[in-house]
């Protein structure tokens, strides 16, 4: 007798729980073949802006943990996936139609790039920052400080591999992130999620959307409490409005990406949502 | 704002109860109130909740939350100078946009009464002028556990010092004993203290603290104990207790309230207070009050929020209204 299989419901990551799109809406998945998937929750405004309360709740936690710590939380994060790789692998191949060999690279570059971005938690300040020589006895020093609520559009070409480049860099400083993941291929963030939320990250630094990023970016463009806004997979949007309405409240803003060297790893990736706090200390007082 | 006269209201009382407000009448009138459907009144409760109010609306609902909040702080930690910061929020919410309303009261402990009334200046009055009322909480607030005289004292104090509203608590240990005599005396006498040497009276709110007193039944009868003792409104918390403001106990408050106006033709306020912290929740204790009372109870002198953090949610949205992007914490005052 064959069995009935139960397709699984894909659902939002707010605030550490899985909720539903407020407004009820789902969309179908489909594989490359055109196959049903999976529903997944079209996120609303609505959800985006009670994603951006989750993040600014947990900024403070997030950023005021010390840079070890975060770096042995985010490794953490890459031996869970090292452990689910398997379902990652077969989630790829089913949606991107990709052969074995290359879900299982994407997977494997995933968890490097994840793993080389926890590397430099407590080590990306002695890089970026600085003790800057001065005309007098105090010593003067400059060290990045996380920028705050990062919203990021995830690349829309890929599953796994381009949200994993996008997400890893913005929590490295201390930031909490609101993603919008790939229209196209949401499965992989959401398990993702389901990691995030059994590891140790705090609940609200990660939260995924998943939906239309042509009607939800505009909202998190514009909104007052996020700080900054990374359009890497924004290039098939009006990207140009959404820079234009980030400037309104002055948050940085990093430029769509193309190509499969999207996102690259870099440590500018890491530097570009931070702000650079200088102090002043007396050498001596003798 | 002027209470209603005393004798009055005790004149009312003993016609309603039959008999003196001693333990054993008072007992058998509140005794002998129907119970409360606890699961209708929580269904009832929640399916006001669900109304969907968008739009022109959303905006009218926005400002007349403004308009009916008491800013409140009640801190230990409070000063003069954090009272004239509340005051100064008070009179002008949001500082970018000119046509937000004012609240209708700042709230206060008694002792900063003065500074509030200081702070005020020229806006010192009814809010059903326009104006801010100053409200203190008395009668040894949060736990009332004082003796009589003590709580007599600090309520004259703050009406001397110029509140125009008195926030007394109930004695919920009296309550909860059944000395219903014993509270209901000490609410008359507290009234009392809110004279003023011109005759005129302070506006007096009397504390239930729902959540002490466990069961849908007894705020029903503390209300109506309350109501026949002379409070003008009936609130529910102190703001101190995890249980605060729910939305079945103001409702089933405000039906007490509705039946009394049916068999009195008095019209009480109602004061929800406590754990109301957004524009959604507020909205939900709007419908319930135009639902219930009708939408002529939504004005100062009969329905207050008892809040501090629900004006900046209420401005976010304002803001968010008038701009169409959302607003954040960055753009209201921090308290």
């Amino acid at each position: 007798m064959s069995r009935l299989a139960v397709p699984k419901t894909y659902k939002l990551y707010i605030g550490g729980a899985f909720p539903r799109s407020e407004s009820g809406r789902t969309y179908e998945v489909l594989s490359a073949d055109g196959a049903f998937l999976a529903n997944a929750a079209k996120a609303s405004r609505k959800d985006a802006r009670d994603a951006v309360v989750a993040a600014r709740a947990a900024v403070g936690g997030w950023a005021g943990a010390t840079a070890y710590n975060r770096g042995q939380v985010l490794y953490r994060i890459a031996e869970l996936l090292e452990g689910r790789r398997a379902q990652f692998v077969a989630e790829i191949e089913e949606a991107e139609g990709a052969t074995r060999a290359a879900a299982s690279a994407q997977v494997d570059e995933a968890i490097d790039r994840w793993v080389w971005y926890a590397g430099w938690a407590d080590k990306f300040a002695q890089v970026a920052g600085n003790a800057n020589p001065v005309a007098g006895p105090y010593f003067n020093i400059s060290v990045p400080e996380p920028t705050g609520v990062v919203a990021i559009v995830a690349p829309q070409q890929s599953s796994l591999l381009g949200f994993v480049s996008v997400v890893a860099p913005a929590l490295v400083a201390g930031n909490a992130v609101v993603v919008v993941a790939s229209e196209r291929f949401p499965l992989s963030a959401i398990s993702l999620s389901e990691v995030l939320a059994t590891s140790d990250v705090p609940k609200g630094v990660v939260n995924v959307l998943t939906g239309s990023p042509a009607e939800i970016a505009p909202w998190l463009a514009s909104h007052a409490d996020v700080n900054a806004l990374d359009l890497v997979g924004a290039g098939d949007l009006d990207w140009i409005d959404l820079e234009i309405a980030a400037a309104d409240t002055l948050k940085r803003v990093l430029r769509p990406e193309q190509g499969p060297d999207a996102a690259a790893p870099a440590l500018g990736r890491i530097s570009a949502f931070t702000e650079t706090k200088t102090v002043w200390h007396t050498k001596s007082m003798k | 704002m002027t209470g209603t006269s005393l004798i009055t209201a005790r004149e009312r009382a003993l016609a309603v109860l039959g008999g003196e407000p001693d333990d054993a009448t008072l007992r058998r009138y509140l005794h002998g109130i129907p119970g409360v459907d606890a699961v209708g009144l929580e269904q009832r409760a929640a399916g006001l909740g669900t109304r969907s109010i968008k739009t022109a609306s959303k905006a009218w609902a926005l400002d007349r939350i403004i308009s009916l909040i008491d800013l409140t702080t009640l801190e230990g930690a409070d000063t003069p100078g954090k009272v004239r910061s509340l005051a100064a929020k008070a009179l002008n919410p949001d500082p970018a946009d000119a046509t937000t309303p004012r609240v209708a009261a700042v709230c206060v402990y008694g002792d900063m009464v003065p500074s509030a009334v200081d702070a005020l200046g020229a806006a010192h009055g009814d809010p059903d002028d326009g104006l801010i009322s100053v409200a203190a909480v008395a009668t040894a607030f949060p736990s009332g556990r004082a003796s009589l005289e003590i709580k007599l004292a600090d309520t004259a104090e703050a009406v001397a010092a110029g509140a125009d509203e008195i926030d007394m608590v109930i004695d919920r240990g009296a309550f909860l004993a059944g000395r219903y005599g014993l509270v209901f005396d000490q609410i008359a006498a507290v009234k009392e203290a809110c004279r003023r040497a011109d005759g005129t009276s302070a506006s007096l709110k009397v504390i239930l603290e729902t959540g002490e007193l466990v069961t849908y039944d007894n705020v029903r009868r503390a209300s109506w104990l309350s109501i026949l003792a002379g409070g003008d409104f009936i609130k529910t918390s102190t703001g101190k207790v995890p249980s605060a403001a729910t939305l079945p106990v103001t409702l089933l408050m405000l039906e007490v309230v509705r039946d009394w106006h049916l068999a009195t033709g008095q019209r009480i306020g109602v004061k929800p207070a406590g754990g109301i912290r957004t524009s959604k929740d507020a909205i939900k204790y709007l419908v319930t009050v135009a639902e219930t009372v009708g939408e002529e109870w939504l004005v100062p002198h009969l329905f207050r929020f008892g809040a501090s953090s629900l004006l900046n949610d209420v401005l976010l949205q304002r803001q968010k209204l008038a701009t169409s992007h959302y607003s954040g914490p960055d753009y209201v005052t921090i308290d």
